[in-house]
């Protein structure tokens, strides 16, 4: 679980090692770095989601009890979201820092990272579902889940870019929040119709 | 009642089984003989909703099981090739997260009982990891104790185990079909059970 986070810090550190001090240019790529590292850090973990159940056999017996799936599905994710996701959100300021921005566009980033993270828990559960068993898995869950992540990532570093460049965030952090309940009302859906499917 | 209706089965393009029917009523058991790589598993799984069949239907008390959905996983249980068991949890919290999921809750109490019913008492605080085949094969077992299930459906449920472990196994499944549950059972040999009606297919 720490690897997410290591991975995380050490992409957005490499790009102001690599680039050099210049201030402007840096807060010019820092929304986009900041959510392109979060995109990939999300998808390392998301063979875990549900890969060792799915070995050991407890996927079965959770697919076979009287719970509905879809509820099943919110709590792996939502504990995935916790344990994978929210140190990204916490770290995120800190490693803002290098970038050269002022206080309230790092609060900015947590908050669209706040509402973003969700979002590529419940589409990447999408992918982990349907990948589940096959050989390449990682490669595929990359090809299926990253397109799908182009939403949140062109809101989430909209609404840096807005707060850098001095207008409001507000819009792109509702459009954030509007995607955040779609995919909490059409993820799980999906995620449990793919699970029946992989375990079949 | 379990009732299977024309079932057939496909893997790819092999056909493993087709027009296999039965009814098992309350206190009987079935048993499914066949060699490796017969369908029994299939059978099974086609049984628990866990695959569809190619053809034909599995009806309880009469509904298909296809539009019965959670309300007929809540009267199965299942005991499958693999064991379903964490192996960073001791025993305990694996039987008791098991349960609850499976929507029958134990108590610590309750559950350190059941272990000691399946002879895993000493166990009960050991990681998972380091318990031998059969006593994770006795943790599975275990999770039938405690539910409510009037069908249980067991592949090689003595798989792994020892003498005893198959003795207990084999009298756990009695006292089920006593009170007037139900059984089905993949193996390749003979289950000798004291207990219920049996009915015998070959696959």
């Amino acid at each position: 679980m720490l690897a997410t986070l290591f991975f995380f810090v050490i992409v957005v550190s490499l790009y102001p090692l690599g680039i050099g001090p210049e201030v402007q240019l840096l807060r010019r790529i820092a929304p986009g770095v900041v959510w392109v590292a979060a995109l990939l850090a999300s998808m390392l973990s998301l063979g875990r989601l549900f890969g060792n159940d799915y070995q050991d056999g407890s996927l079965e017996q959770i697919l076979l009890t009287p719970q509905p799936v879809y509820l099943v599905v919110v709590g792996k994710v939502f504990a995935h979201w916790l344990v994978s996701e929210i140190p990204l959100v916490v770290i995120a300021p800190v490693v803002g820092l290098q970038f050269g921005l002022s206080e309230n566009i790092l609060a900015i980033i947590v908050a669209s990272l706040l509402l973003g993270t969700p979002v590529l828990s419940l589409i990447g559960s999408i992918g982990a579902a349907l990948t589940l068993g096959l050989r390449s898995a990682n490669v595929l869950v990359a090809i299926l889940v990253l397109p799908l992540y182009v939403p949140v990532l062109i809101f989430g570093a909209g609404a840096i870019e807005a707060s850098i460049g001095g207008l409001s965030a507000k819009p792109y952090l509702l459009l954030q929040a509007a995607a955040l309940i779609l995919a909490v009302v059409f993820a799980p859906w999906a995620t449990s119709a793919a699970l029946r499917i992989s375990v079949e | 009642m379990l009732e299977a209706v024309n079932l057939s089965c496909a893997r790819g393009e092999r056909r493993l089984f087709s027009g296999l029917n039965f009814s098992l009523p309350a206190g009987s058991y079935l048993q499914a003989f066949g060699p490796n790589g017969s369908g029994k598993t299939s059978l099974l799984r086609i049984v628990c909703g866990l695959a569809a069949p190619a053809a034909g239907e599995v009806r309880w008390d009469g509904t298909d099981i296809v539009g019965l959905g959670e309300e007929y996983f809540g009267a199965i249980a299942y005991v499958a090739h693999q064991n379903g068991v964490k192996d960073e949890l001791d025993p305990i919290e694996n039987l008791r997260i098991s349960s609850g999921v499976a929507g029958n809750a134990l108590s610590k109490r309750e559950a350190q009982a059941v272990l000691e019913r399946v002879g895993l008492g000493k166990q009960q605080h050991l990681p998972a990891r380091l318990l031998s085949a059969g006593q994770r094969r006795r943790l599975a077992l275990s999770r039938l104790l405690a539910s409510r299930a009037r069908l249980w459906v067991l592949d090689e449920p003595l798989a792994s185990l020892d003498d005893d472990g198959a003795r207990l196994a084999r009298k756990l499944i009695s006292e089920h079909l006593t009170s007037a549950g139900m059984a089905i059972i993949a193996t390749h040999q003979e289950m000798g059970l004291s207990a219920g009606q049996v009915q015998r297919i070959e696959l």
